[in-house]
């Protein structure tokens, strides 16, 4: 008797044949058919015309059967949302069961019942259960808000059962508390701007101690959890990593990878000359060692991730070569893993082993496989300097199997390895001649042609061997014809006299016959450079050629940092930041590594050295095929920054402000006392205004003149909390001074008067200039508008978040407080424009770990509107440059409190996602600055 | 978190899904069949496939995929993990996991799938708890359950999932009480052509059966450990694994066996000659047995003329898969397999060499050293029947030539 039974085919009247059964007086037979009805379900058959008679099966005392009408409910509710409304007193009767597991049940099913008309009836009963006296119900219950709030998020909201599920987080049941953090974490993903986990140091406490006590799976929701937190020092830093330190050693490989992360994120905090540095180090070797010996699925993700470890941190495993060599059986996706970071962790030390299992990978049958091997003995040979010579020889060797794809991918890195060491290993250029006719791949050939043109004066027949591939030249791949020109002009430039003719038939193929843009312009540039001064074109086409750096493949050291963040994640296995790939609008908030601090150390203090290079100095990585010879036309790209300066003095500041102040009493008088109807803000300083501050823009153009993104007033102060005074406002700069611009509404049935109002300390100082000035007695429905100055010479406290401001107002009835964001756009003084070389200097100067990374999504400008947009809000571009087609805008800020903030906006042409780096030697203010980018970007 | 699992055979069809969420309509599994087609192995399909609104993360085990769906950044061991318990809670459910057993038992599969997540989120994976939850299916008891009407489903609260001690049932009770233990090494090693040691590590693991009345607390003391040297848990009821270990490669593992051979292939003739012998290195004292030699040999063999001196040897000239089952190793009387392999004429010589795989086991014998030198309980006072068994297996044990 099995349940294969159930699986008989669909014939016509077996709906009708369990449609009977199911209304059954017999116990037995109802089950039987209900059984049925399941296997058809999971089979995928579609069986919901019974939906009327399987839900009458479920008042029962059967816990079986109940279980398999719950099973049924779940999955056809959505198609028959009137017949489920049968269902809801069966659930609000069983969350009251007594038997907890019942309960359990109830609310569990109840919570994947996704028809909005029920989810009302669930709120009642699922408080109940968020506080029922049986931890297992609890913790069901947390479960189920999550699905709630994928259904209806308004609803879990307004019912407060966030409140309840952050309560839980300090439940007694470490069980419920993991289940707690699990549905907070999944409905903050969909939320990514809540503070719903929101950690403190007394919340970490109460997640460490659950971290020991629930279950494997809840450790990892919990481990996730603190690695988004960032411990305020060093020693706060250090006490997580103990606690979490136990978790390596965890059977489940979750569990571990999640630990891994959190201690690669807190570790950044932890100063190097610490002792307990080294042992974390040391410690965290053997459970990735570990991963490896697990399934190979789970081998993949670990691989990809100590891809990543590698890179940030090589010294964890650099005793552990061996543990990377390829079984011949492993699938394919562990082979290329294993290999890649073979070739990351290969040094001196190791490299005669690492070659020896190279050359072994080489004669192995996957055709995959063996081209990586042997692209790896070529990056060993780059990497490894006193290997060059046994990785080129053992090339050779490879070279003489004739096995086709081995001969051209060893042919591809000997290319590098020439470029590398050059003049160095020429003698082998006779034994790649020989094997010409046998690359069919374009980059095979593109390299043989690169070799060919480099040394075209050491090989006598040069030109036949080029013009061999000329014959052909249309049906080349781009790059094996853009390798071709150029080869052939270099081939002209050392040997003039017999390749005149070649050189023509190239140049009229590249450009006459070619529709291909990037080729004929190659072609246009060498043809005019030949034909006007042949000096010049030596002097470029055969430049000397930067060197190639060691390291292939690098993952950019700000997006290695994020993706440290991501570790375990499957950002982590496509090395790509969450933003990248994460499906829908939902913005993704960015990571970042924490920046070092110790605790008796202030954060400015300016001994907090630079760690790593600058970002201005990133090794550079071997080109890519499609641009090898593209050092030709990088050569005007020179130093990092170099576009032309900006035309501004500091002395055209005092001016300009004058003017400002002329035309703004002309145009903008009205901006202090707007009419109360005024729907439009006055906002002339935006380019998106009227035709008016269209000419304001040109203004801008000659100097800068401050008219600052204006938000829409918003209601910070609402008539149900301050006895009828309804208070909406937003901030102002303009021309340097910043105010703040009110809108009083008496919404009660009394005069107001004897207004007055006062700030709480805050980050910025900002205080009011002026007492508040409200002439007449506001009477009852009555507006006034009034524009309150401001300065930033009150006293400083620093607020979280940061731009908060509290303020009280008082009229004749009470004292009312109301704290409101400002955005930090209005703090950005006029005169923030750094020189070039001095924005060079100290974007050097700020240590890296204050650099922030975000994106600005979904913004519609060029970079030449972004900038001037940006500039009348006083963010002045410093310079501007174009980098492999993506324009780099360099620009600086100055806070009112002397805060400079740096900047680097990377804008893709097409793309409208932009990424914004900031720097700052203060980097809590880079959050806000970026908001600040945002808001005026995108208005 | 998990959407939805589908259940797929090596022939592409889906003989099972389960929901968690909503239902996701499976013809997202086309993203997985094409990635299968492109894979030239089953074993070689990627384990996270990206389709343009999920994610598909799959693990292959007993000639099925698991293939999980999801939706939302969930962490893929998380995942992948969970996918192993699935198949390892059918394989303590029905002894073993494969198609016709799943659909034998699809309702079963099902309660118990609904059982291990809820909304994606784990809920019961301890196969102790879930056997309170759904009993698993015996002949005796599906009888009894046609006859009476009684049910696979437990109603009680599985009693364990609250305590302090969640992996252990309450209230066990047993007449006789036992305790034992496996302590299985597996060496992983690559030889290289010369016989010399290329990588070897050990991976251990110390399985255990226990059956011991009321809430007892063991304490394993070990020859070799850090510096304390024991172990004290309270174990859950029935078997289980107590811990797994890893000797990594830095350390000095012994090679208890060894390959010798000869293979030749001749440029220009189409004979080539075979020419292997097994033999005991390091073993202290242990007889070597089950061994199984196996290797791929290159396209260009088409069929092997051999002779084993012991044992059963197979060709497949399809596969070009050589297998010889030789049994046990005499010291005294080395066995070997030798013989001719006739090769494609007139073909060059095949570019690689075969690896030769390895298999064997040792008893009474943990490789590594380690050994349990006692067993103490406390916390109950009746006297168990206690037993520890040693045992040292090849796992990934391949020899180059």
């Amino acid at each position: 008797m099995t349940d294969s039974k159930y699986f008989t085919t669909t014939k016509k009247g077996e709906i009708f044949e369990l449609k009977a059964e199911l209304n059954s007086d017999k116990k037995e037979k109802k089950k039987e058919a209900v059984k049925k009805v399941i296997a058809s379900m999971t089979v995928g058959k579609d069986v919901s015309a019974l939906f009327p008679d399987v839900v009458n099966c479920m008042q029962t005392d059967n816990l079986e059967l109940k279980k398999l009408v719950y099973l049924y409910l779940m999955n056809y509710a959505k198609s028959q949302p009137d017949m489920a409304i049968m269902a809801v007193n069966t659930f609000v009767k069983d969350c009251e069961d007594p038997n907890p597991l019942i309960r359990a049940l109830a609310v569990r099913t109840m919570g994947c019942i996704r028809v909005d008309k029920i989810t009302e009836y669930l709120c009642e009963p699922l408080r109940k259960c968020l506080k029922d006296e049986d931890p297992y119900v609890r913790k069901t219950a947390a479960v189920c808000v999550a699905k709630l709030h994928d259904i209806n998020a308004q609803l879990v909201e307004d019912q407060g059962f966030l409140d309840t599920l952050k309560d839980l987080i300090s439940d007694s049941n470490p069980m419920v508390v993991a289940n707690a953090v699990a549905a907070l974490s999944e409905i903050a993903e969909s939320h990514p701007s809540s503070n719903l986990l929101d950690l403190n140091p007394q919340s970490i406490n109460k997640l460490l101690t659950a971290l020991n006590e629930c279950t494997e799976w809840g450790q990892i929701f919990i481990l996730d959890c603190l690695a988004n937190y960032t411990p305020k020092d060093d020693r706060e830093a250090q006490s997580i990593c103990e606690r979490v330190t136990p978790r390596l050693s965890h059977a489940n490989s979750a569990v571990v990878l999640s630990a891994v992360k959190v201690l690669m994120k807190f570790m950044e905090m932890l100063s190097k000359d610490l002792d307990y540095y080294g042992t974390l180090l040391k410690k965290l070797a053997p459970p990735l060692v570990t991963l490896l010996s697990a399934e190979p699925e789970l081998q993949y993700v670990a691989l990809r991730n100590i891809n990543l470890i590698v890179q940030k941190r090589p010294e964890i495993l650099k005793h552990e070569m061996k543990v990377f060599f390829v079984k011949y059986n492993d699938p394919i996706y562990v082979k290329l893993e294993k290999l890649d970071i073979m070739i990351r962790l290969a040094s001196q030390a190791n490299i005669a082993q690492v070659l020896a299992e190279l050359k072994e990978y080489a004669t192995e049958v996957d055709v995959d496989f063996v081209r990586k091997a042997v692209r790896a003995i070529g990056r060993c040979a780059i990497k490894v300097e006193q290997s060059a010579e046994r990785c080129v020889s053992t090339l050779l060797d490879l070279i003489q199997t004739k096995v086709n794809y081995v001969v051209q991918e060893a042919i591809v890195v000997i290319k590098d390895i020439f470029r590398k060491y050059p003049n160095k290993y020429e003698s082998v250029i006779a034994t790649l001649c020989e094997n010409l006719d046998s690359l069919d791949e374009p980059e095979a050939r593109a390299a043989m042609i690169w070799i060919v043109g480099e040394y075209a004066e050491r090989i006598d027949n040069a030109d036949e061997l080029l013009e061999s591939f000329l014959e052909g030249f249309h049906d080349e791949s781009t790059q094996v014809q853009l390798q071709l020109l150029t080869a052939i002009v270099k081939l002209f430039l050392k040997k003039p006299t017999e390749t005149q003719e070649l050189v023509q038939q190239v140049l009229s193929l590249a450009t006459q016959d070619s529709d291909n843009p990037d080729l004929r312009d190659r072609g246009y540039i060498y043809w005019r450079l030949l034909s006007t001064d042949p000096v010049a074109a030596k002097e470029v086409v055969l430049a000397e050629k930067p060197l190639i750096s060691e390291e292939t493949d690098l993952i950019e050291p700000t997006l290695l940092d994020e993706l440290i963040c991501y570790i375990g994640t499957l950002a982590s296995v496509y090395h790509k930041p969450p933003s990248a790939f994460v499906e829908g609008g939902r913005g993704v908030v960015h990571k970042s590594l924490p920046p070092r601090t110790a605790s008796n150390e202030s954060t400015e203090s300016p001994e907090t050295a630079p760690a790593g290079p600058p970002s201005g100095e990133q090794p550079d990585v071997i080109p890519a095929q499609g641009d090898l010879l593209g050092d030709l036309l990088n050569l005007d790209l020179g130093p990092p920054v170099s576009g032309p300066p900006l035309a501004t003095s500091s002395v055209q500041m005092g001016a300009v402000d004058l003017l400002g102040g002329g035309l703004d009493s002309l145009i903008g008088g009205p901006n202090f006392v707007t009419p109360p109807a005024a729907a439009v803000p006055a906002n002339l300083g935006a380019p998106m205004g009227s035709g008016l501050s269209d000419l304001f823009d040109l203004t801008s153009g000659v100097g800068t003149l401050s008219g600052s993104y204006v938000a829409p007033k918003a209601v910070w102060l609402p008539a149900m909390k301050a006895k009828g005074l309804e208070i909406s406002g937003t901030f102002t700069r303009q021309v340097g001074s910043i105010s703040m611009d009110l809108q009083l509404t008496n919404k009660a049935l009394q005069v107001m008067t004897d207004f007055a109002i006062q700030f709480n300390r805050n980050s910025f100082g900002l205080a009011p200039a002026a007492p508040l000035q409200v002439h007449a007695p506001l009477s009852p429905n009555q507006t006034v508008e009034i524009s309150l100055p401001l300065n930033t010479v009150g006293s400083v406290m620093k607020m979280e978040p940061l731009n908060n401001l509290q303020v009280a107002v008082k009229n004749n009835i009470d004292v009312f407080y109301f704290s409101t964001l400002y955005p930090l756009h209005i703090l950005f003084v006029e005169d923030g424009k750094m020189e070039r070389q001095m924005f060079l200097a100290t974007w050097k100067d700020i240590p890296n770990e204050n650099e922030a990374q975000f994106q600005i999504r979904d913004c519609p400008l060029n970079a030449e509107a972004a900038s001037s947009r940006l500039q009348s809000s006083n963010i002045f571009t410093v310079a501007k440059r174009n980098v492999e087609g993506q324009d780099m805008l360099y620009q600086s800020l100055k806070l009112t409190n002397g805060i400079w903030v740096l900047a680097e906006l990377r804008i893709q042409p097409g793309n409208p996602n932009f990424m914004l780096s900031l720097k700052c030697r203060a980097p809590e203010v880079s959050p806000h600055v970026c908001q600040a980018y945002e808001t005026i970007l995108k208005n | 978190m998990i959407h939805s699992l589908f259940l797929i055979n090596s022939s592409g069809d889906i003989f099972l899904e389960k929901h968690w969420k909503s239902v996701v309509s499976r013809s997202v599994c086309d993203y997985f069949f094409e990635a299968q087609e492109r894979a030239t192995e089953a074993e070689n399909v990627p384990p996270v496939i990206p389709t343009p609104h999920h994610y598909l993360l799959s693990v292959y085990r007993h000639k099925i995929f698991f293939v999980a769906v999801i939706q939302t950044e969930v962490p893929p061991l998380f995942v992948i993990e969970f996918l192993h318990r699935v198949v390892d809670t059918f394989q303590d459910y029905f002894g073993v996991c494969s198609e016709p057993v799943i659909k034998d038992n699809v309702v079963v599969v099902y309660e118990v799938l609904e059982e291990m997540l809820d909304n994606g989120f784990p809920l019961a994976t301890e196969s102790n708890i879930l056997k309170e939850l759904i009993k698993p299916p015996t002949i005796l008891r599906t009888v009894v359950n046609t006859i009476t009407g009684s049910t696979n489903v437990g109603d009680q609260l599985p009693t364990g999932q609250l305590s302090v001690v969640p992996w252990r049932r309450t209230g066990v009770k047993y007449t006789n009480n036992e305790a034992y233990f496996d302590v299985i090494e597996e060496i992983d090693a690559i030889i290289d052509k010369s016989g010399s040691t290329i990588t070897a590590e050990i991976q251990g693991v110390i399985d255990a059966c226990v059956k011991l009345t009321g809430m007892p607390d063991l304490t394993l003391s070990f020859m070799r450990w850090e510096s304390e040297r024991i172990l004290s848990f309270i174990p859950p009821d029935g078997n289980f694994r107590l811990l797994s270990y890893h000797v990594s490669a830095q350390n000095l593992v012994a090679i208890p066996v060894y390959v010798k051979h000869s293979i030749s292939f001749r440029d220009s003739s189409s004979l080539g000659r075979f020419e292997i012998t097994v033999g005991p290195k390091q073993t202290m004292g242990k007889t070597i047995e089950g061994v199984i030699v196996t290797s791929q040999m290159p396209k260009g063999v088409l069929n092997m003329s051999l002779t084993p001196s012991q044992g059963t040897h197979t060709f497949d000239p399809v596969t070009k898969m050589l297998s010889w089952d030789v049994g046990k190793i005499n010291p005294q009387k080395l066995p070997s397999l030798k013989g001719t392999m006739s090769l494609q004429a007139g073909a060059s010589k095949p570019d690689e060499n075969p690896t030769i795989n390895l298999q064997f086991k040792i008893q009474q014998l943990a490789i590594s050293g380690l050994k349990v030198n006692r067993l103490d309980m406390y916390g109950e006072k009746y006297k168990p029947f206690k037993g520890i068994k040693y045992m040292t297996k090849a796992g990934k044990f391949q020899v180059r030539t």
